[in-house]
């Protein structure tokens, strides 16, 4: 963000939009300018300056996922060469965590948001499956940190776990039935016993310390 | 209706059997001389006073004097092992009931046996065996057998919850009865605050082991149970170190000597004791585990290792007065994770079931002692100080816990609800340790012993039977928040990304939270640690070993099942014409019906028994389920598509296959029993190649060719794999359009098994491609 001048007031409209609190939003812009180099909007070259997400091993998937235009809900595909501190407020509400007082419904949505979020992680060719190229993809990427592990390890992984995902989603299947791919639908079939409201999350406020960015 | 009425014979059958044991029990007092209740026994003393002086040789003599003790001790123990197995018979008390229940009662029946025939006082447990042979066991277990990850995450708020929660319970239980005790017209007033406290902080000891079994029944949420059994955990230590530090306190003879020099000393003494005592465990931890990585040739010696360096480590703590406790915890929680990384799989089994062996013994031990002391001469009985005692004790637990949880709320992203707090308060039961420590005051400093043994009593008699039996039902009323742990692969790896993307984000906000900090040790440990502790291996990641089990699994199933049909495609063509469509139909109809998920959850806390390795149950039903399939499948009339083969290239043509020799020798390979577990060491490779040298003796095939696709890959660092050979790829299944799998020479040792088992059944996705 350029100007600041009804500071106060945009900080309201972003506290609105994104459901964060302005200390966290003073927090975040704080982080968002550190991470830019003052500049209004952060492109990928930027992320890497972060030396700790160097070991990460989605590493280019997380970074994929904050330009992605189906998480700034700009656009059914597709990706944007930068973002401002909006679209930096936007994908961090994706991580916000749940809140007492929120009904039934709310908590619906937010759930949603948050799987959605993470069916995009898989499905980089945004056409809105995961297929098995997709999935062998990531299990290669989680597994990368193991050198010793080969390649073929994790497509089997991947393998498994589509036809898993299969079974559980279509059941038993006809003769003629094909399986393209984890839908989203399949996807949040998947994920229903697992809690990902207390998983997925981040503690906003309590930085203690913010490492340096050169 | 039947299985009721045997099961009624047998408890009757076992109850004959109780009595019958209770004679020569008896029979064992009726003879006994004299016995000082607090000395040790000396056996040799007794000899003159029992025998008659006779200058004949005697044939028949009984001399029962110098096995009196070991005899007792035994017939107590295998009298409480009786009457827990008749508990177990009679299906229904277990759910009504908890086991101390049952042990309490025990004791008391031995207990009024002892006062029925000679009125005498029974033989006393003192501070020695107490602190050193039977408390240790149950603090080894309940270290060993912890959940790391669950408690680590939650470590702050079991840290806040137990340290406080102790310290105010003690604290308020104390001064409350100091103020009763003031009143003048309860006769009390002797009692001073220095032993008031001192008896707050003995009562205030909780033994959950209960709860925790009704809550793993109720399958509650894992925040839960980590909480009830973190505050076990450590309040033990916490109690006695509180304990020791009053007992000092009471030393000084006079109240007007301790100064607040003295208080800010018992402080200081609190944390030294308590966080130098984690300290020396952290390090026994990790020379017995360095140790262990050596014993590859002395297998034998490696449960020796890990109670002697926990035993070591306890006495070495309390030599210093810091907190053996706390020590041995510590101790057993480093070493596990290297130890089981380290040690053969016997082993492995051996220390879980001796350490479950050792402590339930401690535990009847304990409890027997409780029964028999409440039968008995040893009371005092004021009615004013033990219902205020328990009166306040409920109160306080109550209050401590809605305070000291309102304040941890506010830090923790997953709040604890008003039921789970209830719950948590109506957990605390009384155990065999606050009857230890009531038992083992010295009388020189508290004249009122008694009276202090017989509230003790109460209390736990009070909360094992009537909150032990009533909290099941609480919890169902409750209806508190369950887990549902499925684990299957997608699920780990989706666990996992989801780990790593919030590492990320952290990151990328700058953020350092405790998760980062699990990160972190996680890479030092891997760097550092594991490469000094542990021996020379290539670490695994869960994912992997989750999904090996799988095929492990599914390899049984196949091999059991001996459905042999196989295709074959050439080298690395990755697709789809290969097959014909009804081998694909064929081959998905046997995949949905036999894909197994792995159902896994947390690891269930309970002291009187070892849970049955989840693989093991899986295995026998995968088993069942075979079985059954295979009988529906006869029934009928489907024939197994052994017709249907695919015309197998080369050396492989040999082998049509033929289905009942490979059943045997399957079915041989199955009950090998040591199939690769978790524990990938040096053993598991040779099982495999044994197994598969048999099963290549066992003359697979006319021309002695290995069979089709039958290779062992050595693939470097991954462990459980023997010879490799090269063979033509097959490709197994394959979806239009989406997925596509096939098996190449690379692959892992057990799908070998199966692909040689022929069976084309992939159930969890055998895929390789070149």
């Amino acid at each position: 963000m350029g100007s600041f001048h009804s500071r106060s007031e945009e900080v309201q409209e972003l506290a609105d939009k994104t459901g964060f609190t302005s200390d966290q939003i003073e927090h975040l812009h704080r982080r968002f300018k550190q991470l830019s180099g003052d500049q209004p909007t952060i492109c990928r070259e930027n992320f890497d300056n972060i030396p700790d997400l160097e070991l990460n091993p989605i590493r280019s998937k997380i970074i994929r996922a904050f330009f992605d235009k189906r998480n700034l809900r700009q656009a059914p595909g597709g990706l944007a060469d930068e973002i401002n501190f909006e679209d930096f407020l936007t994908i961090m509400s994706y991580f916000r965590p749940i809140e007492m007082d929120m009904d039934e419904e709310q908590l619906d949505r937010f759930r949603k948001e948050k799987l959605k979020f993470l069916f995009h992680m898989y499905d980089s060719d945004h056409d809105g499956k995961i297929t098995l190229q997709e999935y062998r993809k990531v299990v290669e990427e989680l597994l990368s940190g193991n050198p010793h592990l080969e390649k073929e390890s994790a497509r089997s992984i991947a393998d498994g776990a589509m036809m898993e995902a299969a079974s559980i989603c279509v059941g038993q299947m006809e003769p003629d039935q094909v399986y393209e791919g984890i839908t989203f639908e399949d996807f949040l079939k998947i994920w229903q016993g697992i809690d990902i409201e207390t998983k997925m999350h981040v503690r906003f406020l309590n930085m203690e310390t913010i490492p340096h960015c050169h | 209706m039947a299985s009721h009425v045997l099961a009624c014979l047998n408890l009757w059958s076992w109850l004959v059997l109780l009595v019958t044991l209770q004679c020569p029990f008896a029979a064992a007092y009726l003879d006994l001389p004299n016995n000082n209740a607090t000395s040790a026994y000396e056996p040799g003393s007794h000899d003159a006073t029992g025998s008659v002086q006779d200058e004949r040789l005697h044939v028949f003599k009984v001399d029962y004097d110098s096995v009196q003790i070991p005899y007792e001790v035994t017939l107590w123990i295998l009298l409480a092992s009786l009457a827990k197995i008749g508990f177990h018979l009679y299906h229904r008390l277990p759910n009504l009931m908890p086991e101390s229940c049952l042990l309490i009662a025990v004791g008391v029946l031995v207990g009024a046996i002892i006062f029925g025939t000679d009125h005498k006082s029974p033989p006393a447990m003192t501070t020695n065996i107490y602190f050193l042979y039977l408390l240790t066991p149950i603090i080894l277990e309940e270290g060993y057998f912890m959940p790391t990850r669950p408690f680590f995450e939650n470590f702050f708020s079991i840290l806040w919850w137990s340290v406080l929660g102790s310290l105010v319970n003690a604290f308020g239980i104390g001064l409350s009865l100091y103020g009763i005790c003031q009143i003048k017209v309860f006769g009390l007033t002797d009692v001073t605050l220095l032993q008031n406290l001192l008896f707050g902080s003995m009562i205030s000891a909780v033994d959950p082991a209960a709860a925790l079994a009704v809550l793993e029944e109720a399958s509650a949420n894992e925040q839960l149970y980590m909480m009830i059994f973190g505050e076990s955990l450590l309040n033990d230590g916490i109690t006695v170190v509180l304990y020791d530090i009053f007992i000092a306190f009471t030393q000084m003879h006079r109240y007007e000597d301790i100064e607040a020099v003295d208080v800010l000393a018992g402080f200081a003494r609190f944390f030294v004791v308590g966080l130098g005592g984690v300290l020396f465990g952290v390090v026994f931890g990790m020379v017995s585990a360095f140790m262990t990585r050596f014993t590859q040739n002395i297998s034998a010696i490696e449960p020796l290792l890990v109670f002697m360096f926990s035993y070591l480590s306890y006495l070495a703590a309390e030599t210093l007065y810091i907190s053996g406790i706390l020590a041995m915890t510590a101790c057993a929680v480093t070493m596990k994770k290297y130890v089981e990384e380290n040690v053969s799989q016997n082993s492995y089994t051996t220390i879980k079931y001796f350490m479950k062996m050792l402590s339930s013994v401690s535990e009847t031990l304990i409890f027997v002692f409780l029964g028999v002391s409440t039968v008995g001469k040893n009371h005092e009985w004021n009615w004013a100080f033990v219902s205020f005692t328990l009166l306040f004790c409920l109160i306080w637990r109550v209050l401590s816990v809605f305070a000291l949880f309102s304040i941890s709320n506010k830090f923790r992203t997953y709040p604890f609800t008003v039921k789970d707090q209830l719950i948590i308060a109506y957990s605390g039961l009384r155990g065999a340790s606050s009857f230890s420590l009531a038992f083992l005051l010295p009388i020189s400093l508290f004249p009122r012993k008694k009276m202090f043994i017989t509230a003790t009593i109460v209390i736990i008699y009070f909360t094992v039977f009537i909150q032990g039996i009533t909290i099941g039902p609480l919890v169902k009323y409750l209806d508190v928040k369950k887990t549902n742990k499925k684990e299957s692969i997608n699920e780990e790896i989706h666990v996992r990304l989801m780990d790593h993307l919030k590492t990320g984000v952290e990151d990328v906000c700058g953020h350092w939270s405790h998760y980062q900090l699990r990160y972190k040790f996680k890479k030092f440990d891997n760097k550092c640690l594991k490469k000094i502790l542990t021996r020379e291996k290539e670490p695994k990641s869960s994912i992997v070993s989750l999904y090996k089990k799988m095929e492990i699994k599914q390899a049984i199933e196949m091999a059991e099942s001996g459905m042999i049909s196989s295709t074959a495609i050439p080298h690395c063509a990755n697709y789809n014409n290969g097959l014909s469509p009804e081998e694909v139909e064929s081959m998905r109809n046997m995949l949905a019906h036999n894909l197994y998920q792995v159902r896994q959850r947390t690891l269930s806390y309970n002291r009187h028994n070892l849970t049955t390795e989840a693989s093991e149950r899986q295995a026998k039903e995968i088993l069942i389920r075979h079985q059954h399939s295979l009988k529906q499948t006869m029934r009928k009339g489907n024939s197994l598509p052994l017709g249907r083969m695919v015309p197998v290239p080369q050396a492989a043509a040999a082998h049509v296959a033929k289905p009942e020799k490979y059943l045997d020798v399957c079915t041989f390979i199955c009950m090998e029993g040591d199939f690769p577990q978790n524990s990938g060491n040096g053993e598991e490779r040779v099982n495999s190649r044994s197994a598969t040298r048999r099963f290549l003796k066992q003359g697979l095939g006319e021309g002695g060719a290995p069979p089709l696709g039958f290779h062992l890959e050595a693939s470097p660092g991954y462990p459980g794999v023997g010879e490799s050979s090269s063979a033509p790829c097959l490709s197994i299944f394959s979806y239009r359009g989406g997925l596509t799998l096939q098996a190449v020479p690379n692959s892992f040792a057990v799908s070998s098994l199966m692909l040689t088992a022929g069976s084309a059944r992939l159930g969890g996705g055998r895929s390789r491609t070149g």
